[in-house]
C-alpha cells in the first residue's frame, strides 16, 4: 500500500538548499508530487511544504528522517494526520469562445474561490485558490472546453494547532515498534 | 585576544591548529596555493603529499579509524577536488569523521566554466554530511568550527570545504576561533535515548530465550565497547561483530561469534536463523548482513540501537527501535537488565560453533589466502592493525584476523572500495606510529593505488604489506564461477613483478610461492623497521566460502565442499 504524505519544513534561506533537498529525495527514490517554497515567519528561514506521492508504507519513517539529516533543514513536520489547512493556486488558460464563454463562467459560479482574470478573443484565463480536490474538479468539468495551458502553484500547508515547532523538532510518523520486521 | 587581520588561507590554518590537527594529507594546485603557501608558517601541521588525491583522502580515513580523531584532506579545484570523491563516499559509507578542504575558482568566475572549474558543492552532496561555499573569508573560523562539529558528532562523517581562491586570499580579521557552535538549528543529534524506548528494548531482552547482538561500527564510535562486555556476559547473550564491528567485543571471549551474513561464518548465520530476539547495536542492517529481508532471523523480533534515526526501519524493521548515542543507551539498559544464565541456549550455539567451523584449506604446499592471514595473525599474537583492499582477501581477513583490540581492523564496509588498502594503511600508520600495521592487499586493488608507495616510502612509514597474488579479480572471479557458469570476463590483472616494484619504491620485497616460507617472510617483515612488501603466489581456484548468494537467506547458504573431504577434526579453527 503506498500514499501520499505532505510534510512541512523550515529550512536555512541559502544557496542551495532547495538543490540539497531534491538530492536526498532523488537519491531515497521518493516521489515529490508538488514542493512549495517561501518566505516563513523568520527572516532567515524559509518554508517548504513538500507533498511526496507513492509512499510505501515501508518508507513512511523513511521520508522525514532523512529530510530531517539534511543540516540546512531546521525542523521537519509530517502533518498529514494532523488537522491542517491546505491550498493551492492554479491559472488554468481554457479555450473559450463567444458562444462557450458564458458556460465557462457558469461553471466557476459553483466553486469558491474561482474567477476569470483574464479574457482575449478565443481564451479566458481562470484563477482558483482552493484545497487540491477542489481544483481538480475545476479542472475535470473545464476539461471538454480544452485546457490550452495549466499552471498550478502545489500546495502550501498549515497546522492549526497553535503552538509554534521549535528549532530542531522533528515529527514523523510515530516511532513505533513494527508488529514483523519483514518489510 | 585583539584582533589581527589575516588572510583566508592562513584562517583556515588557523582552525586546524585550533582543532588539534598535526597531519593532513593532500595534494596541491592553482586554486589552493594560497593555502599552500601560508601552511608553510605552521611548522605544527605535517603535511603529507599524496602522489593521488584518493590516496589523500583514504590516508585521511585510515587516520581517522585507527585514531579516533578526525582525519583531514586537501585538493585544488575540479580534477582535485572530484579525485577525492571515492574517498568521501568510503568515509561516508563508513562514518568515519573527514574535513576535506578544497579550493575553488575566484568568485568571480563561479559559474562561468572557469579553468578547472566544478561545482564540487554539488557533486559531493551525496557523499558528505555536509558541505559548505565559503563566500567571505570572515565566515572562514565559523565554518571550519561548524565542520569538525558535524563531521565527528552523531553518526560521523565527511564534510568538505569549498574555498575560492581570492577567498583565500582576502584579509579578514580574526578574533580568534569559535569556542562553540553557535548556529547550527538544523544539526540536533540525538544523543540521548528516550527512556521508554529503553524500556522497551528491556522489556523484550529480559523476556528473551534465545537472544543475539549484532555489534556494528556505533559501539566503537561511541566506545561503548564496555558496556557492550557488560550486556553480553550479564544477560548471556552471544555476539556476532559486523564487519566494521570487528573489535567492539574481544574476539577470544566465549560469547564472541564469527561475522554473519554473506561471507559470514555458517554458524554465526545458524544462530541468527534460531534466534528469538537480535539486538542490533550500532549498525545500519546493511543488505550483505540480511539477505533476503523476508528469510532474515526469521523467527527473531528485533531490537535496535541507532544514533542515526534514519537507520531505524530503513532496511529491516524494528519491534523495539531506540534512537541515541550507543554508549549512552547501553548505559541508561544496563540497570534494566536481568542476569540470567542460558546453558540450553549457550551449549546450542557452541555445538553450531563446532559443526560448522570456520576453516583454513590447504594447497599441497602451496600456501592459501586464508591460511597466510591465519599465520600473520599468530605470528602478530592478534595486536597489529590490519587494512585491507576488497574481494576475497578482505573476507579471508574479518574471518581469520580475530582480535580484540577496538578499532585495529580498518576496512572499506559500505562502499567497498579497491585501492583502499594502500593509502589506509599509510594513515593508520601515521596515526599510530608505533603500531605494526599489516595492509592485506588483493593484486587487483593493490594496483589501483599503489602511487603512495611512493609516499610512504618518503614518510618512513613502516607498513608491512601482504599482497596475496591470485593474479585475478578474485572475487569476480568467484562469482563467475559460481553465478555465471565460468564464464570469465575481463577478470586477468597480472601486474608488474613486486619485488622488484619494492626495491623501485626504495623497499625491500620478498616473493613467497611454497608454504614453508610463509613464517620466515612475515617474520622477516616484522624485523625491517621500514615499509615491506611482501608477495604470496596464491591459488585462483580458492573460493571464499560460506557463501550466501546476494538476496538469498541461510537456506541457500553453501559451506566449503572441501571440508566434508576431510577427516574431522584436521584443518579447522
Ligand atoms: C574501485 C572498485 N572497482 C571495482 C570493484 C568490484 N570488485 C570487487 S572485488 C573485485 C576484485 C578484487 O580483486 P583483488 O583486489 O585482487 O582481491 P581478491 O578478490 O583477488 O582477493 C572487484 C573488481 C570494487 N569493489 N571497487
Amino acid at each position: 500500500m503506498t500514499m501520499r504524505r505532505v510534510i512541512s519544513a523550515l529550512v536555512h534561506d541559502r544557496p542551495g538548499v532547495l538543490n540539497r533537498v531534491a538530492s536526498m529525495f532523488r537519491r531515497r527514490g521518493f516521489n515529490i508530487a508538488s514542493l512549495t517554497v517561501g518566505h516563513s515567519e523568520r527572516p532567515e528561514f524559509s518554508r517548504m511544504t513538500i507533498v511526496v506521492d507513492n509512499v510505501p508504507e515501508t518508507a513512511l519513517y523513511q521520508v522525514t528522517s532523512q529530510l530531517f539529516n539534511v543540516v540546512d533543514v531546521v525542523e521537519v513536520m509530517d502533518i498529514t494526520d494532523d488537522d491542517y489547512v491546505a491550498r493551492e493556486t492554479a491559472l488554468i488558460k481554457v479555450r473559450a469562445t463567444r458562444e462557450t464563454r458564458g458556460q465557462i463562467v457558469e461553471i466557476l459560479d459553483l466553486f469558491r474561490g474561482a474567477e476569470v482574470i483574464s479574457v482575449s478573443p478565443y481564451s479566458v484565463i481562470i484563477e482558483i485558490t482552493g484545497p487540491t480536490e477542489q481544483v481538480e474538479s475545476l479542472l475535470a468539468l473545464l476539461e471538454p472546453y480544452t485546457i490550452l495551458e495549466l499552471m498550478r502553484t502545489g500546495l502550501v500547508a498549515l497546522t492549526k494547532d497553535d503552538t509554534a515547532p521549535q528549532d530542531g523538532a522533528w515529527r514523523g510518523p510515530t516511532l513505533v515498534g513494527a508488529q514483523s520486521h519483514r518489510n | 585576544m585583539s584582533d589581527r587581520m589575516l588572510a583566508g588561507g592562513e584562517l583556515v590554518c588557523e582552525a586546524l591548529q585550533a582543532e588539534g590537527v598535526d597531519l593532513v594529507f593532500g595534494v596541491p594546485g592553482g586554486a589552493i596555493l594560497p593555502f599552500y603557501d601560508h601552511i608553510l608558517k605552521y611548522p605544527s601541521i605535517h603535511h603529507v603529499l599524496t602522489r593521488h588525491e584518493q590516496g589523500a583522502a583514504h590516508a585521511a580515513d585510515g587516520y581517522a579509524r585507527a585514531t579516533g580523531r578526525v582525519g583531514v584532506c586537501i585538493a585544488t579545484s575540479g580534477p582535485g577536488a572530484i579525485n577525492l570523491a571515492v574517498g568521501l563516499g568510503t568515509s561516508f559509507m563508513d562514518s568515519t569523521p573527514i574535513v576535506a578542504i578544497t579550493g575553488q575558482v575566484t568568485r568571480p568566475a563561479i559559474g562561468k566554466d572557469a579553468f578547472q572549474e566544478t561545482d564540487v558543492t554539488g557533486v559531493t552532496i551525496p557523499v558528505t554530511k555536509h558541505n559548505y561555499l565559503v563566500m567571505n573569508a570572515s565566515d572562514i573560523p565559523r565554518v571550519m568550527k561548524e565542520a569538525f562539529h558535524i563531521a565527528r558528532s552523531a553518526r560521523p562523517g565527511p564534510v568538505l570545504v569549498d574555498i575560492p581562491r581570492d577567498v583565500l586570499q582576502e584579509i579578514g580579521e580574526y578574533s580568534g576561533y569559535p569556542q562553540s557552535v553557535d548556529d547550527l538549528p538544523g544539526f540536533r543529534p540525538i544523543t540521548h535515548p528516550d527512556p521508554d524506548q529503553v524500556q522497551g528494548a528491556a522489556d523484550l531482552i529480559n523476556a528473551a530465550e534465545r537472544p543475539v547482538i549484532l555489534a556494528g561500527r556505533g559501539v566503537l564510535l561511541s566506545g561503548a565497547e564496555p558496556e557492550l562486555k557488560d550486556l553480553a556476559e550479564r544477560a548471556q547473550i552471544p555476539v556476532i561483530p559486523t564487519l566494521l564491528g570487528i573489535g567492539s567485543f574481544p574476539g577470544n571471549h566465549y560469547l564472541h561469534l564469527s561475522l554473519m551474513g554473506m561471507h559470514g561464518s555458517a554458524f554465526a548465520n545458524f544462530v541468527a536463523n534460531e534466534a528469538d530476539l537480535l539486538i542490533n547495536i550500532g549498525s545500519r542492517f546493511d543488505d550483505r548482513i540480511i539477505g533476503r529481508v523476508a528469510d532474515f532471523a526469521p523467527h527473531a523480533k528485533i531490537v535496535h540501537f541507532n544514533i542515526d534515526r534514519s537507520s531505524i526501519h530503513q532496511n529491516i524493521f524494528a519491534h523495539a527501535p531506540v534512537v541515541g548515542d550507543a554508549k549512552n543507551s547501553l548505559q541508561a539498559l544496563l540497570p534494566l537488565i536481568r542476569q540470567t544464565t542460558r546453558p540450553q541456549w549457550l551449549s546450542r550455539v557452541d555445538d553450531l560453533r563446532r559443526e560448522h567451523p570456520l576453516i583454513v584449506r590447504d594447497f599441497d604446499g602451496k600456501p592459501s589466502t586464508q591460511y597466510i592471514i591465519k599465520r600473520i595473525h599468530e605470528l602478530t599474537d592478534g595486536k597489529a592493525f590490519i587494512v585491507t583492499g576488497v574481494g576475497q582477501h578482505q573476507m579471508w581477513a574479518a574471518q581469520h584476523y580475530v582480535t580484540d583490540r577496538p578499532n585495529s581492523f580498518i576496512t572499506s564496509g559500505g562502499l567497498g572500495t579497491m585501492g583502499y588498502e594502500v593509502p589506509a594503511a599509510l594513515g593508520a600508520q601515521m596515526g599510530r606510529p608505533t603500531e605494526q600495521v599489516w595492509s592485506i592487499c588483493g593484486d587487483a586493488g593493490f594496483q589501483m593505488t599503489l602511487q603512495e608507495l611512493a609516499t610512504i616510502r618518503d614518510e618512513k612509514a613502516p607498513v608491512k604489506f601482504a599482497i596475496m597474488n591470485n593474479r585475478h579479480h578474485g572475487m569476480v572471479r568467484q562469482w563467475q564461477t559460481l553465478f555465471y557458469n565460468k564464464r570469465y570476463s575481463q577478470i586477468d590483472t597480472t601486474g608488474p613483478d613486486f619485488v622488484k616494484l619494492a626495491e623501485a619504491y626504495g623497499m625491500p620485497g620478498i616473493r613467497v610461492d611454497d608454504i614453508k616460507d610463509v613464517d620466515s617472510a612475515i617474520k622477516q617483515a616484522q624485523d625491517h623497521d621500514g615499509p615491506v612488501i611482501v608477495e604470496f603466489m596464491v591459488e585462483i581456484d580458492e573460493l571464499v566460502y560460506p557463501m550466501i548468494p546476494a538476496g538469498q537467506s541461510v537456506n541457500e547458504m553453501v559451506e566449503d565442499p572441501w571440508m566434508d573431504q576431510q577427516p574431522t577434526g584436521t584443518a579447522r579453527r
